[in-house]
């Protein structure tokens, strides 16, 4: 347990001094004076013309369903970027150390193989944390103080958030226990796509009441949840409103039960094992 | 009885169809520095990743220290520097013994301790606190000879730990394992560089294909028909004829004359021989036959392919 510890720190430790926690600092510092800049202009606009004639209910309504799907988008975009980063972190590590060499003055210490996997996922999982925490929590923090609003569920929609980004870092790490760092790249990104383009066929085969097309989407999610996760994400925040029109891209028709939910924390178990398990039956 | 630093019987690794190792036996005592030769190729480095539990045997028994290959207690007493290797170049270099002696489990204070006597002694205490990006080839086979000794072991695995150095370097690897062997270290040294093992060895193995060919202890290899060279003015091709009683592959060549003697005992008689015949000596060598010349006559002129 105490190595697993030392490594996890080394590993966060590395993060930083390659700059990978500086990078994404910066570029999610940058993102979020665009999206603030942007919701500040739509949400300036929408307001004043909503005042200009009496403002009636119905006016309020919309501003809100705005202010919720410009939330949502920008959570949206704040999921990818974790995604990515979970990606691009996990990617290289058991592959490139194994590549260079490195890792053989590790495994040859007094410690076992799955303390090194686990190691690297603790410290991963707490700088996607981090990382999430500053990105979401910007996105939330900017809309609340621009115009008061809240989402409904929001810790249980970046909780989900958090997950879909562990998703994607663990299933990375268990490629990179098997594979060079690009095919990781590839492979990941590549499954990200495919469950992406199902959760949408799901979701048009669920407006046009396509029972294959939604069955498509599912067996995609089952093959890699991401989609699926976030799809659940948006649902649980969206508002009440836009759940009964069903009428924008980050609303959600098709909806993934919490069925869906335990599979994914099983998969990223599972996934977890897998690497585990590949690295310690590896010839190095 | 303490049990034997390395131990393995019919040790073997495939790698698809081809077997890299095959059926290695091998005994390496306690505190004998022990050299491992072969061409490239041969095995040498898969052999030690099997022991070291980096690579797993397709058939076959080791034991470190005597505990079975595999056993994590034992490799808190074993240091390793690998031979193609690269650290975590964004630390620094106490950073980075430092880093290693807590995967070690080392206590604190004695790491501490231990880290600016393994700097002092590879000469890398003025550049402790500098990245190890930064260095040079030569001083990270140093750091990395220090990250080998951190934990004090009993049985240290050198692969071609003189690559990269300079002359300096060299000697400097050449002392520390003297040391080691004061100390009671059993060192196991794979190089290519048989002038090294010639000076620091008790004893060789010779690899080829995967196979011991030879074992060899050098402290014999002065008994073993030493070539002696002679130069002296007024050596005649009638004197040379006298040597033969002590030797055989006689080559005079105006002032110089080499002969393999049978025992090096004889080296005393023939010089008085020398005088005797009113030959003027300006310098009689005994030298053993070269490790190179051993290690070409063993594995062969076309390197073992």
């Amino acid at each position: 347990m105490k190595k697993i510890w030392i490594l996890a720190r080394m590993t966060f430790r590395e993060a930083i001094r390659r700059r990978i926690v500086l990078t994404g600092l910066v570029l999610g510092v940058l993102f979020l004076i665009v999206y603030s800049a942007g919701f500040r202009m739509i949400y300036h606009e929408v307001t004043y013309e909503a005042s200009l004639g009496e403002t009636t209910a119905l006016d309020m309504v919309a501003v809100r369903e705005l202010t919720n799907f410009l939330l949502l988008a920008g959570l949206y975009a704040v999921a990818f970027l974790s995604v990515a980063m979970g990606a691009l972190l996990s990617a290289d590590t058991l592959a490139g150390e194994i590549n260079s060499g490195t890792i053989q003055t590790i495994v040859t210490k007094p410690l076992r193989r799955s303390d090194v996997v686990l190691g690297k996922w603790l410290a991963f999982a707490w700088l996607l944390g981090l990382y999430l925490v500053l990105m979401a929590g910007g996105v939330v923090l900017s809309v609340y103080l621009q115009s008061g609003y809240l989402a409904r569920n929001l810790p249980t929609g970046l909780a989900l958030i958090y997950l879909e980004s562990l998703l994607v870092m663990t299933f990375a790490l268990a490629c990179s226990s098997a594979m060079p760092a690009l095919a990781t790249g590839g492979t990941v990104f590549g499954m990200y796509g495919m469950a992406f383009i199902g959760g949408w066929i799901e979701q048009i085969g669920a407006l046009l009441n396509n029972n294959t097309a939604v069955q498509v989407g599912i067996v995609t999610s089952l093959l890699f949840p991401t989609e699926a996760v976030w799809r659940r994400a948006s649902f649980e925040m969206q508002s009440a409103l836009s759940e009964i029109l069903g009428s924008s891209p980050f609303v959600t028709v098709s909806v993934p039960n919490m069925v869906m939910m335990g599979y994914a924390v099983v998969y990223l178990v599972v996934m977890l094992a897998i690497a585990v398990r590949v690295f310690r039956n590896r010839d190095l | 009885m303490t049990a034997a630093a390395i131990e393995t019987e019919l040790l073997r690794k495939e790698f698809g169809k081809f077997a890299a190792v095959k059926g290695l036996t091998l005994q390496v005592a306690q505190g004998e520095v022990f050299g491992f030769l072969g061409p490239n190729g041969a095995g040498k480095t898969t052999f030690i990743k099997m022991l070291l539990g980096l690579v797993t045997p397709t058939s076959g028994r080791a034991a470190l220290l005597g505990a079975p290959i595999g056993d994590r207690e034992t490799l808190g007493r074993v240091g390793f520097l690998p031979e193609h290797f690269r650290f975590q170049d964004w630390l620094t270099a106490a950073e980075f013994l430092g880093y290693h002696g807590e995967l070690l489990g080392m206590e604190r204070q004695a790491l501490r301790r231990r880290i600016d006597e393994l700097l002092e002694r590879v000469g890398l205490a003025p550049f402790r606190s500098r990245q190890l990006r930064t260095y040079s080839k030569g001083m990270l086979q140093r750091i990395g000879l220090a990250q080998a000794l951190l934990n004090y072991p009993a049985l240290v695995f050198l692969d071609e730990p003189t690559s990269g150095l300079d002359p300096v370097g060299r000697r400097l690897v050449r002392d520390i394992i003297r040391e080691l062997r004061d100390e009671g270290t059993c060192v196991f040294l794979n190089s290519h560089l048989l002038s090294e093992i010639e000076v620091t060895c008790d004893r060789v193995a010779f690899i080829r294909h995967g196979e011991v060919v030879r074992l060899l202890e050098l402290s014999s290899l002065n008994m073993d028909h030493p070539v002696l060279t002679i130069r002296a003015s007024g050596l005649t091709a009638e004197i040379a004829a006298e040597l033969e009683r002590w030797g055989r592959d006689i080559h005079l060549e105006g002032r110089k004359l080499t002969i393999t003697l049978n025992d090096e005992a004889a080296v005393p008689e023939i010089t008085r021989c020398l005088v005797a015949r009113g030959a003027d000596i300006f310098e009689i060598t005994p030298a053993r036959m070269s490790l190179e010349e051993i290690f070409i006559e063993t594995i062969g002129k076309d390197g073992g392919l």
